[in-house]
């Protein structure tokens, strides 16, 4: 087996082995999404109408229109929290470790983004079987057809994190970031609400929802969960993924938050 | 003996913005040779020690290790070297194996061949019995002894080490200390130890003393290493 191949599934198989050894992290990470489901969305339910959009063949519950915002949302606090971690290893030393690996950084780095976005992906499985249970399905063809939407968004929204993280010299600015890229891009989405509801209120809203790509991925999810394919949002998603990924890789130093160390 | 083998740092300077970090820092250390690089604190042993390994680079300078160009062939020249950060680096949510053998795929190595390093690494540390254990229950010593054995399962020819013994007791330290420099005399390996104390370095250790980012004496240690280094560093040692 070629050693990149190799480097590739070993970081593959510790972030599994790390994510099944932190209950606490998985659980964590569903509880957000399950009590926007349980709660914010029961009770507005009776407050946001909903007429019939794609890919949606006939009025629907609120509940059922947020779960892919919801998936979205997990991938997105996902990818973020990887790229916390990549500044965290960068600080304390594990990414020292494999940055010394004779691969190439990039390569490194993209399995990083590759396996976060693997779990990512099993984590919005997981909210998804919830939702079933709860009552809230899509076809059963869905389950698998939005798998290949999942692991793109989830690399999408990794590669933002890991390019935020790379011109963040330190892990306090990094929470800060959180606060403002995180929920500016759920709430600025479709996540929530349709974009011709949002242009209701307020049509520059409804445009700044339309260029964020989170709008994009969300929709990807959408349609996919429903056996659909939205070529715009996939090109949106590729696209972000491609900027988001290239600045990351390129911008990513070792040497910064070292600057102010006496070395 | 080919002087182009082990490690040779030629001209290095670094800059954290306008602070000067390293100023022409020159040394060579043979193959089979331990080398103590020893400076008080900052005196810009870890930043070397970036570049050694490639997470920083410098236009400024040259480095070789085991003959490959570190700027020019950095894969074969990383392929090549060992590393023990100051900083732990084990995972400790991983067992004791776990770790051996992700860091030997991070160097290609898989299946059986890797099986077999791990397994013979453990046997050497006298931790066959305890490879299934998370790396967390480890104590100090045992971590660090774990960390080297993990830098050298993809066999390089020159290990690094920065202030691999702080935060052990004496004894440790002693212990590490004797069991990288066997490595050196048996093994042939070219060893770079950083370090501030002065009682880590033994008379037939190749000495460079780093003070302030340049190279205050390169040479056979001998006696006296802790007068010497007073003298040459003043009052901050």
């Amino acid at each position: 087996m070629r050693p990149a191949i190799v480097a590739l599934l070993a970081i593959l198989h510790r972030e599994a082995l790390r994510f099944l050894g932190q209950r606490g992290r998985f659980i964590a990470a569903l509880v957000r999404p399950l009590v926007w489901l349980f709660v914010f969305a029961a009770g507005f339910r009776a407050a946001l109408g909903l007429s019939i959009i794609p890919p949606y063949q006939t009025y629907i519950p609120y509940e059922t229109y947020i779960v892919p915002g919801l998936c979205g949302m997990i991938l997105l606090f996902n990818g973020m929290q990887s790229s916390l971690s990549l500044v965290y290893d960068r600080e304390m030393g594990s990414m020292r470790l494999l940055l010394t690996s004779p691969l190439p950084r990039w390569w490194l780095l993209a399995s990083k983004l590759v396996a976060g976005a693997a779990i990512s992906v099993l984590q919005a499985y997981a909210f998804l079987a919830i939702a079933a249970l709860y009552g809230i399905r899509a076809p059963a063809s869905g389950y698998l057809t939005v798998l290949p939407a999942l692991f793109l968004s989830g690399l999408m929204l990794g590669a933002l994190g890991l390019m935020l993280s790379s011109f963040i010299r330190q892990l306090e600015n990094f929470a800060g970031v959180m606060n403002f890229v995180i929920f500016p891009m759920f709430f600025l989405s479709s996540a929530l609400y349709p974009l011709w509801k949002m242009a209701e209120a307020s049509p520059l809203l409804r445009d700044i929802c339309a260029a964020n790509p989170f709008t994009h991925a969300v929709e990807l999810i959408r349609f996919a969960l429903y056996g659909q394919f939205e070529p715009m949002a996939l090109l949106w998603v590729l696209l972000a993924l491609a900027i988001f990924g290239t600045v990351a890789l390129w911008g990513y130093d070792p040497a910064r938050g070292t600057l102010t160390r006496k070395g | 003996m080919n002087m182009r083998d082990g490690l040779s740092v030629s001209g290095v300077s670094y800059s954290y913005g306008s602070r000067r970090a390293l100023a022409d820092v020159s040394f060579h250390v043979p193959p089979g040779r331990f080398c103590a690089l020893l400076g008080p604190n900052g005196a810009g042993k870890s930043t070397l020690f970036s570049l050694l390994t490639r997470l920083f680079t410098t236009r400024e300078g040259r480095i070789e290790v085991a003959g490959h160009d570190l700027s020019k062939s950095p894969r074969a020249a990383l392929a090549r070297i060992g590393v023990v950060f100051q900083q732990p680096t084990l995972d400790l949510d991983l067992t004791v194996r776990r770790n051996l053998l992700y860091f030997a795929a991070l160097h290609g190595i898989s299946g059986r061949e890797a099986h077999s390093r791990s397994e013979e690494a453990l046997d050497r540390l006298g931790m066959a019995e305890r490879a299934d254990e998370p790396a967390r229950a480890l104590n100090g010593g045992h971590r660090r002894r774990m960390e080297i054995a993990r830098a050298l399962i993809h066999r390089p020819s020159v290990l690094l080490l920065d202030e691999p013994t702080v935060g052990l007791d004496a004894a440790t330290r002693v212990a590490i200390t004797d069991h990288v420099h066997r490595l050196a005399a048996e093994d042939g390996l070219t060893v770079l130890w950083a370090t501030h104390l002065t009682d880590e370095v033994r008379p037939a250790d190749q000495l460079v003393i780093l003070h302030r980012g340049q190279v205050l004496h390169d040479g056979e240690a001998g006696e006296g290493v802790t007068e010497l280094f007073l003298k040459l560093t003043g009052a901050e040692a």
